[in-house]
């Protein structure tokens, strides 16, 4: 009950944010917001709703999945905001990759944009001069993002905590500066990308369903959505299982982790790999939804908006990145005058979180490794 | 798999550490027998936890040898040692507090779990029966100390007290079935009546597994007199003294580096 309510005002306030055009609208929204807020956690009912959210999961992920449906119909024609729904779920995607490696097992990866680029890129490539099926090039497009990325874990693997960050924080800077004078990539004009097809299915068409006429980047949001799906299932998967302790006795305590028989490198090489490679693909689809891809959309700075949506959402939930991705990305495109200042804003975002709530808008939780209630031993 | 019992399950030779000019351990010969308790005893900074950190592997010795159920353990990893069946607990408490006294316990027994990609991935039916084996284990192991705590296993382990926290170390150093448990002043931070009620509860546990070996690291000389068989001594990192309680209490070496002259 409290669940439904909780879930049906989430999905007025994501239709009334996505719809909003003007500034007025968008404040007048955080001014319900804040109502609705205070009230909840007034009557107690935040509260409940985070008990009854941990016991039925199950209904949480279904709720949201019909809520994004839900919303892709009801903007079926419009493009902007179906492109920004997708955008938030590619990003989501790369930031449950990333939220393997940061709030798994610790790796603090700055160059998640550049994994990120590596997949579009690759897509990029491949669909103007193969004829490859492009399911095989997202595939694709990710494979190559964890390859390079294995250049970086000999020092990752060698450094411990920060100075594994400024590894990263290398390769980021690097890779932006390579993709700006490399000729064959199209330099500093970037690259286009033809829609995504498979089956037969142009994304890139606009469909009629029902009589209804859909805007084509429906298609990618339904697309980004079993992405997004899948990604989730396979992070939850990587936390519920021996791995996921593993690589959270890593991240705690290298020491105590080793004298228990666990591999620091193997846990790290895991994280890293699979990571990347869910970056890759995130990034891959989102190339092939923009059909456009120039340098500038994965410099360091993209990388810094990646690990915020992480620590805005709360790190090691892999729940947490849709609210915070929606927030980051949404926002700054509805208020005007923030475009200039959006990392301004990032920045602010950051602190106010460290400040006020340093575990996230949906912190992590005691692991449950299988949590439909007919199995759970604590029954 | 149980070794003649005169030959020692554990054997160090000569074995001797140094960090730069000091010597932490010095040329030390130790021998830890089947089943039996040995205590470590000695001042601080006399080499008792270096001893440990080097048996199991966290330290890489300068020279000598390390000896374990007759195969060469020196210089092994301490994944490796852990394989071989030495596990232990720290002086300070090492629990991940973020994370569940299940969880906690359940990595000690990595050795008994599988941890391939596919299985933990893909195949969550046997993932699921393995879990359910491993949390019964658990909740048993944590019941035999204690009912109560037995009860907390998905509660985090920062909400427990000291000697939960001292439980659930020593479960998970001891849920893997290890040959020889190396302890490090299980007694510290904790009072005289809950020490007792620890060790006599390791003490029942090890009646229930395949009789292993002890090694204790401890300043309380109850503890050490209630619990240990023999005892060795050590001061500047060498063996200075070695037998039961009662001939190392009046051996005047001990008594001027150690327990004090009265």
């Amino acid at each position: 009950m409290p669940l439904g309510v909780a879930m049906l005002v989430l999905l007025a306030l994501s239709w009334a944010l996505l719809g909003a055009e003007t500034q007025t609208e968008v404040f007048g929204l955080f001014g319900v917001t804040a109502v609705i807020a205070v009230i909840a956690s007034r009557l107690k009912f935040t509260e409940s709703l985070g008990r009854v959210a941990v016991e039925h999961e199950r209904a949480v992920s279904i709720a949201c999945v019909v809520g994004i449906l839900i919303l892709m119909a009801l903007f079926h024609e419009d493009h902007f905001p179906l492109l920004l729904l997708g955008s938030v779920l590619l990003y989501a995607t790369a930031c449950l990759g990333l939220n393997i490696q940061f709030g798994y097992v610790g790796i603090v990866n700055f160059a998640g944009a550049s994994f990120f680029g590596i997949g579009a890129y690759t897509t990029a490539v491949l669909a103007s001069h193969t004829a490859m099926p492009h399911l095989l090039i997202l595939a694709a497009g990710g494979v190559m993002a964890a390859l390079v990325g294995c250049v970086l874990l000999l020092p990752v693997l060698r450094t411990r905590g920060h100075y594994g960050a400024l590894v990263t924080i290398a390769f980021a800077t690097l890779f932006r500066s390579f993709l700006e004078v490399n000729d064959t990539l199209g330099g500093p004009q970037g690259l286009k990308i033809p829609s995504l097809q498979f089956f037969g299915w142009d994304l890139g068409e606009g469909l009629i369903f029902g009589g209804v006429e859909f805007s084509f980047y429906a298609n990618y949001v339904f697309f980004a959505l079993l992405l997004c799906m899948a990604a989730y299932v396979c992070v939850r998967r990587v936390e519920r299982s021996w791995l996921g302790v593993a690589m959270d006795m890593v991240r705690t305590d290298e020491i105590a982790a080793s004298v228990f028989g666990i591999s620091i490198a193997r846990q790290k090489i895991i994280a890293f790999v699979l990571g990347n490679l869910l970056v890759g693909i995130a990034g891959a689809a989102y190339g092939m939804m923009t059909n456009y891809i120039a340098p500038n959309n994965f410099t360091f700075a993209d990388s810094l908006i990646l690990v915020s949506m992480l620590l805005l959402g709360g790190i090691g939930n892999p729940l947490g990145v849709f609210p915070a991705a929606a927030l980051i990305l949404i926002l700054p495109e509805k208020l005007q005058f923030i475009q200039e200042y959006r990392f301004l804003l990032y920045g602010t975002v950051i602190i106010f979180i460290l400040l006020f709530r340093a575990q996230g808008l949906l912190p992590r939780g005691i692991r449950r490794f299988f949590p439909c209630a007919e199995n759970d031993p604590r029954q | 798999m149980i070794p003649v019992s005169d030959e020692p399950l554990l054997r160090a030779e000569k074995l001797t550490m140094r960090f730069g000019g000091l010597v932490a351990l010095d040329a030390l010969d130790i021998e830890v027998r089947p089943r039996e308790i040995l205590g470590l005893l000695g001042p601080n900074g006399s080499g008792k936890t270096t001893f440990f950190n080097v048996v199991t592997g966290l330290y890489a010795a300068s020279s000598g040898t390390i000896t374990f159920e007759g195969r060469n353990i020196s210089g092994l990893s301490p994944q490796a040692v852990y394989q071989a069946g030495i596990t232990r607990t720290f002086q300070r408490s090492r629990l991940s507090l973020s994370l569940s006294v299940f969880d906690n316990v359940a990595v000690g027994n990595s050795r008994m779990l599988d941890h391939g990609i596919i299985h933990n991935l893909f195949c969550r039916k046997a993932l699921l029966a393995e879990y359910e084996r491993t949390v019964e284990q658990v909740r048993t192991l944590l019941a035999t100390f204690n009912a109560a705590l037995a009860g907390k296993l998905f509660h985090s382990a920062a909400g427990l007290s000291m000697i939960d926290r001292r439980r659930v170390e020593i479960c998970r150093a001891l849920i893997s079935e290890p040959r020889l448990l190396l302890l490090d002043e299980p007694s510290a931070g904790m009072t005289h009546d809950e020490t007792a009620e620890l060790m006599d509860d390791i003490m029942h546990v090890r009646e229930k597994l395949a009789p292993f070996s002890v090694v204790i690291i401890e300043h309380e000389m109850n503890v050490i007199q209630r619990t240990t068989e023999r005892c060795v001594v050590l001061n500047y990192g060498k063996k200075i003294a070695e037998g039961s309680y009662a001939e190392i209490t009046v051996n005047a070496d001990v008594r001027a580096a150690y327990l004090g002259q009265e």
